[in-house]
């Protein structure tokens, strides 16, 4: 499903990505951790397509697309989906008129009919009792006031909605306390399909205690620097990040 | 004229033949092709009788305006707005532009004339009226038909243009007009005043409740011509109306002039919610051409517990000057500014109002939200004056500005003057911008640029919209749409 093949990108000038390469394929769920600074957070950037984001070398295809050369709006709607890290305010736009005006103009550009108030609704509600989720954060503005724990859940609340193909988590498990993680990691294993892919950026193992990944990945200096199951994970929590990088040396590819 | 000038406008049309047919465009910029009357260029004592005689007024009427003609001859240009205002040459500028057809009624109004309307959403056929919106449609400087007149008189509603106002109800007229903003109150008004040549005139008697939302639909069609309306509403005790107003011009390259005044009476218990969505010509993308919009509006709740509330959205104009105002001078009394002001391209707006307290225990909100793109100028500029005898008087002003690009300008000019130590002012102001992560929060869900901005506007501006009549919100939103297309990317 998505292929990333020796993918260097720049940020202002400075090389972060260093010749990544990683493969996931439909259904599987791919842990990507490391230490601060490492590129994960630019992974998932570039993924998405934000501006800012210089990719100088490499390919991405996902379906058989290139998927570096659609805008972002294109990628959502070939199902690329990003749980932000810090989920943006914006004030005055109703929150479940918001979720509608993108979930139809996903499906405007797939060719498929848009859902009407009364249709959008319905499949709200069957998503809102999923995610556990109460009513109330959908009368209000999108993320306007919101606790760091509803604007988490509110990603992940939009992803059941939206229904994405490839679901890439940015430190979703940051800043929220056990319960609200708990709740978070609920929701995207609700999600988990035979269709559906998901790339779990995390600086912690603690998600991956409650979202179990098929493969672990370690990013490091822009790389993918050690592959492994879920025992990796619990090597890292052991031994820290320290050392990992220096012990591979450039050009090595995982 | 040389013929070097001529090719430049030449040239500046074709550019914007060209820039329209890129997408962007002013829907309401046509002209109409009718038959029309004028006066001549120029403005003298002269001109102020042969307009007030064509217009067949009393006596009474030509003195008025001859006298405000004196005053403004005396006045100078105010000078105090943030504008950059080229000269404006007033002997350049005919007076009087009027549809030579008369109708006398509505079934004989030209058909180009009620073409115009129908292209523009306003049903002047009452058949046609499926809102249940009265209409007093005014094409340059006549009125051409009121509709439900009839359904409004039986309700003692008086809806009519100013003209037939002032021939038959002429104590009305002569008690209220000039009652809220004199003669002399500043230059425009004053010039407004000497030659104003027609508008909408609205008469709620005690205690009735309006039965229909009122509205008026300025158009200006000809050439070199200035539009001075003036409009008049008066509400007599306890009683209610709703009055809209909306407002296009064709695209010209020459700069026009709109000086109008309006004046809102509330007596005792009256409630009077005047909303405007203005879309004068705002000019081309390089600053060329538009209206001048420099208008006197302004309230005065005369009687205890009256209401008065301005709703605004102005998207259009060349340039803006406009402050409407409440004066509270009955105890209890409410005043209301909503605003929406966007600026595009080279638009100047200062824009804003004034809430002169003077009864006890009055209260005013001013919600003003300010977006300018491209290279505008968007200015609040507002005054709150609480008064010796304004007892226990409270105003709360929130000044939202959102700015949409990198060269474009927000400014904000709050004065306040408080003459009593029991009196509460509040002032909130925020400035914003349409930040990167936003726009790039909504495309990775899927969502166009264009259409972020639009929503992230619409929800800048959702506390004003919601104050509007639902149709007009519906308008104001597509409006705000249309007038931003082009401002990212």
């Amino acid at each position: 499903m998505l292929k990333i093949e020796n993918l260097h990108a720049r940020v202002e000038g400075r090389e972060i990505l260093k010749g990544l390469s990683l493969s996931v394929s439909a259904g599987e769920v791919h842990a990507i951790m490391g230490p601060n600074g490492a590129g994960k957070s630019t992974l998932g950037n570039v993924l998405s397509g934000r501006d800012g984001y210089e990719v100088t070398a490499g390919t991405v295809t996902y379906n058989g697309i290139d998927l570096l050369s659609l805008a972002p709006e294109a990628r959502a709607a070939a199902g690329v989906f990003l749980a932000f890290q810090y989920p943006v305010e914006i004030p005055g736009v109703n929150n479940t008129y918001f979720l509608r005006a993108a979930l139809n103009a996903q499906r405007k550009v797939r060719g498929e009919s848009e859902l009407d108030s009364m249709q959008f609704l319905k499949l709200v509600r069957e998503k809102l009792k999923v995610m556990q989720i109460s009513d109330e954060l959908l009368h209000r503005a999108v993320n306007a006031g919101f606790s760091g724990g509803e604007k988490k859940r509110n990603e992940i609340f939009q992803m059941a909605v939206l229904q994405p193909q490839l679901a890439i988590l940015d430190e979703t498990d940051s800043g929220l306390d056990i319960d609200a993680l708990k709740q978070v990691a609920q929701g995207v294993n609700a999600l988990r399909s035979p269709e559906r892919s998901f790339l779990m950026i995390t600086h912690y193992q603690r998600l991956l205690d409650y979202v179990v990944p098929d493969f672990v990945h370690v990013l490091a200096d822009g790389r993918i620097v050690e592959s492994g199951d879920k025992s990796l994970a619990l090597k890292l929590e052991e031994h820290g990040y320290v050392g990992i990088g220096e012990s591979y040396p450039a050009g090595a590819t995982a | 004229m040389s013929s070097t000038s001529t090719e430049t406008k030449a040239t500046r049309r074709d550019n914007a033949e060209v820039v329209e047919a890129l997408g962007r465009s002013y829907a309401a910029g046509f002209v109409t092709d009718i038959e029309t009357d004028y006066l001549p260029p120029g403005l003298s004592e002269d001109i102020v009788r042969q307009l007030s005689a064509l217009k067949r007024e009393p006596s009474w009427m030509t003195e008025w305006r001859l006298g405000a003609y004196r005053h403004w001859l005396t006045m100078p240009k105010p000078d105090w707005a943030k504008l950059k205002i080229d000269p404006i040459d007033y002997q350049a500028i005919s007076y009087y532009a009027a549809p030579k057809a008369k109708p006398k009624s509505l079934a004989e109004v030209d058909p180009a004339l009620l073409e115009t309307y129908e292209k523009l959403g306003i049903p002047l056929h009452e058949r046609a009226a499926l809102a249940g919106v009265a209409v007093d449609a005014v094409f340059d400087s006549v009125s051409v038909g009121t509709t439900f007149r009839k359904q409004l008189a039986e309700a003692g509603v008086l809806f009519c243009s100013m003209s037939e106002a002032i021939r038959e109800y002429p104590e009305l007229v002569q008690k209220y007009l000039g009652s809220v903003v004199p003669t002399g109150d500043n230059f425009f008004a004053a010039l407004n005043s000497a030659v104003f040549s027609d508008g909408s005139f609205v008469f709620i008697p005690k205690g009735v409740r309006c039965p229909m939302e009122l509205s008026t639909y300025f158009r200006i069609n000809a050439q070199n011509t200035g539009q001075f309306e003036r409009t008049l509403i008066v509400a007599e005790e306890g009683s209610h109306v709703s009055y809209l107003e909306g407002c296009t011009a064709p695209k010209r390259d020459e700069n026009q002039l709109h000086a109008a005044v309006v004046e809102l009476v509330a007596l005792e218990k009256a409630q009077i919610k005047y909303s405007t969505v203005q879309n004068w010509y705002p000019g081309d993308e390089n600053g060329v051409g538009g209206i001048y919009n420099f208008v006197t509006k302004r309230g005065d709740c005369r009687g205890d517990d009256s209401k008065i509330s301005w709703t605004q959205v102005e998207t259009g104009s060349a340039i803006t000057w406009k402050y409407p105002s409440v004066i509270l001078r009955g105890d209890r009394s409410v005043g209301e500014f909503h605003s929406v002001a966007l600026t595009h391209h080279f638009q100047q707006a200062d824009t804003g109002t004034k809430m002169i307290h003077l009864g006890k225990d009055t209260k005013s909100k001013i919600v003003a939200k300010g977006i300018s793109a491209g290279r505008s100028s968007n200015s609040y500029r507002g005054l709150v004056k609480m008064g010796k005898g304004a007892e226990g008087a409270r105003n709360y002003t929130q000044c939202d500005s959102l700015l949409i690009g990198k060269r474009c300008g927000a400014h904000t000019f709050p004065y306040m003057e408080v003459k009593n130590p029991s009196a509460i002012v509040e002032h909130e102001a925020t400035t914003s911008k349409i930040s990167d992560d936003q726009m790039f929060y909504c495309r990775s869900r899927g969502i166009r640029e264009e259409d972020a901005v639009s929503m992230i506007v619409d929800g800048f501006c959702k506390q004003v919209f919601k104050e509007l009549p639902m149709e007009f919100a519906v308008e104001a939103k597509k409006l705000l749409e249309v007038s931003l297309e082009g401002a990212v990317g």
